[in-house]
This record gives C-alpha cells, sequence and structure tokens, in this order.
C-alpha cells in the first residue's frame, strides 16, 4: 500500500495510504481529544472534537474522517482549535443534566476527563435543565438520557459488531434521543441480546450496569476493538 | 505585611465544601498567619463585612436568602471564588430545576407524599421562598475564580490559596485541580 507523507503541527510523519489523520496522528504519539470515536466501529465525525486545521482549506475537518494526503500541513493545537473544544464540551454539558457527583460513571467518564483535557473549570452557557426519561425495564442494565452525549457508539456497536441493531436515534435537535427498538422500554425490546456491548461503548454514565452506584461503573472500552480483532483472525 | 481579609459563604449546598476546608487540618493553623476571617458560617458573625479581600463561596443560589446574600457579597469582595461543584454549575442543588416550579415540586413532597400531617412549608421570615431556579453564582454575579469539585479536596483548596497568598494571576489546570466531581 503507498506511503503518505505530510507534517501534523510540524513533525514530518508517514502514514499508510487511506488512513486518517487521527490514526497517523495517535500512530506517532499525538494527541487529538475525541469522544465519539471508538475503536472497533466505523467513525462518523458526530462530535467535531478532534477538529482539525488544514493549510489551504478554509474549513476545520474532523480528524477521524479525513484521510491523509501526500503533503498536507495539519494543525492539531492551535488557539481557535483549543476555543472550539471547550465551547463544545461546555455545550455538551449545558445539553443534559451531567451531575457528576451523583453519576455512576464519576471518575471513569470521558467526558468528565475531556473536561479537564480541555481546561473547562466552567460552563459559561445557560444549562437547560431538560427532563430525561430513566428506562431501568432492562433486568441488566439501564439508560439515563440525563447523561447521554448522542456520541452514536451503542448504535454503531449494536448495529455493526454484535450486528443486531436495537439501537437508533430518534427526534431532532434537543429533542433526539437514542432509543431501543421502535423507541419502546429496553426491557420490552425483542431484538436486544443483552450482549452489554453497549454498556462497554457508551463513554458517559448514560448506559450502565444496574446496581451500580456512585463511581462503580468502570468498563473496559478497548474490550470492542478486542472482540472485532478476535473476529478478524477467526474469520 | 497586611493580613487579608477572608470570607467564607454557605449558600445552597450540603457544607461538605467546608468540610473539606476544614480538611486542611494543621495548615489552618499557616492560613491563620496570613488571613483573618471575618466571616463564615465557622464564625459567629451576622452582617457580611465591607472590605472583603476573598471570599470562598459554597453552594448555587436556590432562595431569596442566597440571591441576598451573594450581591452582598460581590459588592463589598475583591475576589469571588467559586468554591465547590454547586456554586460552579448547580450540582446537586439544581437537580431540582428540572422538576418544574417550586410551588409544585413542594407540594409533591411535602403534601402528597407525606405520611402524616403533610403541610406546604410556608413560615415568611423564618424560611427563605425558593428562587423559581436554582442558579450557578456565575449566573447570578460576576465570578473571579472557579473550583470545582465535590466537594473540592483540602489539597485543591490549599493549591488555590496558596495562589491567592502570593498574590500574581490565579490559573488553576488539569485533573489536580478543575476534576468535577
Amino acid at each position: 500500500m503507498a506511503a503518505r507523507t505530510f507534517t501534523i503541527d510540524g513533525q514530518l510523519i508517514s502514514a499508510r495510504e487511506g488512513e486518517t489523520i487521527l490514526q497517523a496522528a495517535r500512530d506517532h504519539g499525538i494527541f487529538i481529544p475525541t469522544l465519539c470515536h471508538l475503536d472497533g466501529v466505523s467513525s462518523v465525525g458526530a462530535c467535531r472534537l478532534c477538529l482539525v486545521e488544514i493549510e489551504g482549506s478554509r474549513m476545520l475537518r474532523p480528524a477521524c474522517v479525513t484521510p491523509v494526503v501526500e503533503e498536507m500541513v495539519v494543525r492539531t493545537d492551535t488557539a481557535r482549535l483549543r476555543e472550539y473544544r471547550r465551547m463544545i464540551v461546555e455545550l455538551l454539558f449545558a445539553e443534559r443534566n451531567h451531575v457528576c457527583a451523583v453519576c455512576v460513571a464519576n471518575g471513569h467518564c470521558e467526558l468528565q476527563d475531556l473536561a479537564v483535557t480541555v481546561g473547562m473549570d466552567h460552563v459559561r452557557f445557560d444549562y437547560t435543565f431538560p427532563y430525561c426519561e430513566v428506562d431501568i425495564s432492562h433486568p441488566l442494565f439501564g439508560i439515563d438520557h440525563n447523561r447521554c452525549v448522542l456520541c452514536t457508539r451503542c448504535v454503531r456497536v449494536c448495529d455493526e459488531v454484535e450486528g443486531v441493531h436495537t439501537w437508533d436515534v430518534a427526534g431532532r435537535g434537543t429533542d433526539a434521543r437514542v432509543i431501543t427498538d421502535m423507541r419502546q422500554p429496553w426491557g420490552e425490546s425483542h431484538s436486544c441480546t443483552s450482549c452489554g456491548k453497549c454498556v462497554l461503548a457508551c463513554p458517559t454514565g448514560a448506559i450502565f450496569r444496574r446496581g451500580a452506584t456512585v463511581g462503580e461503573m468502570e468498563r473496559d472500552r478497548n474490550k470492542i476493538a478486542y472482540i472485532v480483532a478476535a473476529r478478524d483472525q477467526r474469520w | 505585611m497586611n493580613k487579608l481579609r477572608l470570607a467564607t459563604v454557605w449558600l445552597g449546598g450540603c457544607s461538605g465544601c467546608h468540610m473539606s476546608f476544614l480538611d486542611l487540618d494543621e495548615w489552618l493553623f499557616e492560613l491563620a498567619h496570613h488571613v483573618d476571617l471575618v466571616y463564615s458560617p465557622l464564625a459567629d458573625v451576622k452582617e457580611y463585612p465591607d472590605r472583603v479581600d476573598v471570599a470562598l463561596v459554597e453552594g448555587a443560589v436556590a432562595n431569596e436568602d442566597n440571591l441576598h446574600l451573594i450581591r452582598q457579597v460581590r459588592e463589598r469582595t475583591r475576589l469571588l471564588i467559586a468554591f465547590g461543584d454547586c456554586a460552579v454549575t448547580g450540582n446537586v442543588t439544581a437537580l431540582r430545576n428540572v422538576l418544574g416550579d417550586p410551588e409544585t415540586l413542594l407540594r409533591t413532597i411535602y403534601v402528597e407524599h407525606a405520611d402524616i400531617a403533610g403541610q406546604m412549608p410556608l413560615a415568611p421570615g423564618i424560611v427563605p421562598r425558593l428562587l423559581d431556579r436554582v442558579y450557578p453564582v456565575h449566573k447570578v454575579v460576576p465570578v473571579d475564580v472557579y473550583l470545582p469539585g465535590c466537594p473540592p479536596p483540602a489539597q485543591r483548596i490549599r493549591a488555590l490559596l496558596e495562589q491567592v497568598l502570593a498574590g500574581g494571576d490565579i490559573y488553576l489546570t488539569g485533573r489536580e485541580m478543575i476534576k468535577f466531581g
């Protein structure tokens, strides 16, 4: 496969043709923040945290879905990008009811970690305080929409890895919610196999194992990539 | 050297941030060399004084007393620090915001769900009226410094106060200083 050489933050990078900027950056130890990205499932460029600047392009590009191009000049850590990333994280906090202190994922949450990474010491926007459902109709798992960031990792992992597509997204804008089957309670879903991959994939405390209390919801999100790799080798 | 005039304020919060402040243990003696504690729930002072240098404000703005006090605090304080998650985000205190107006909320809790003698908690002049919504402090008055944490660990409070005592710009960064929860 052809190699592509280009620069990220002034560093000369060599990557395979077809690789994304995010993959190439990670291979070379360059950190780009992500949220909706999850190793093992497809990328959708939804959260916009991995936006980077590319010289000659007026638009910012999401690194997770932008393939590398010969001689491109990428910048990942400019003042503009830092401000946008902090703004994105603040908007995520303002959009739902993220109360770290009483969350099952406290201390093991990618959103909480991102807030630290982008230097968010407070949210400048007005909190919206939406009313959100909590569905604990499933015997093993629960979903708390107060904590959902609509990254769609659960949708993708269920569809692409488990091959079931129990999860999807319904509604638009601030009314958007992840749903199970035809928007029925999770416990009444006919398609759900209770495999727990959505629980492994969730970046926040939105999807959790029942019985977990504050700070107890730890999960190994790398397991998804592990399952995918193991299956690829077998087949 | 003149001592800094320090105040600590308790709005709509559980006092956990103040407990964490007390967890500074023997460093409080060191702090006492540099500050005069001029107002605090830990000191018997009724009126928020003038010319306060630094105020640590715990809790969200949840009722009319909180609102009155935080405006006084802002007027009379040079450096106002939002102290802990309730002050910074609303946090647990603001959980009620999703449940509707205070009237309905109080009726649900104190009348409909009461086991015995359910009644509305109405005592003008004694129990302050709830605001329609709970607000983080910076939505009511300008805030100079934000110290997240539920509660902020004692070492985090100390690191902040050391910056305050040193006098320069205050800059908080990294997991040790700004992690929520």
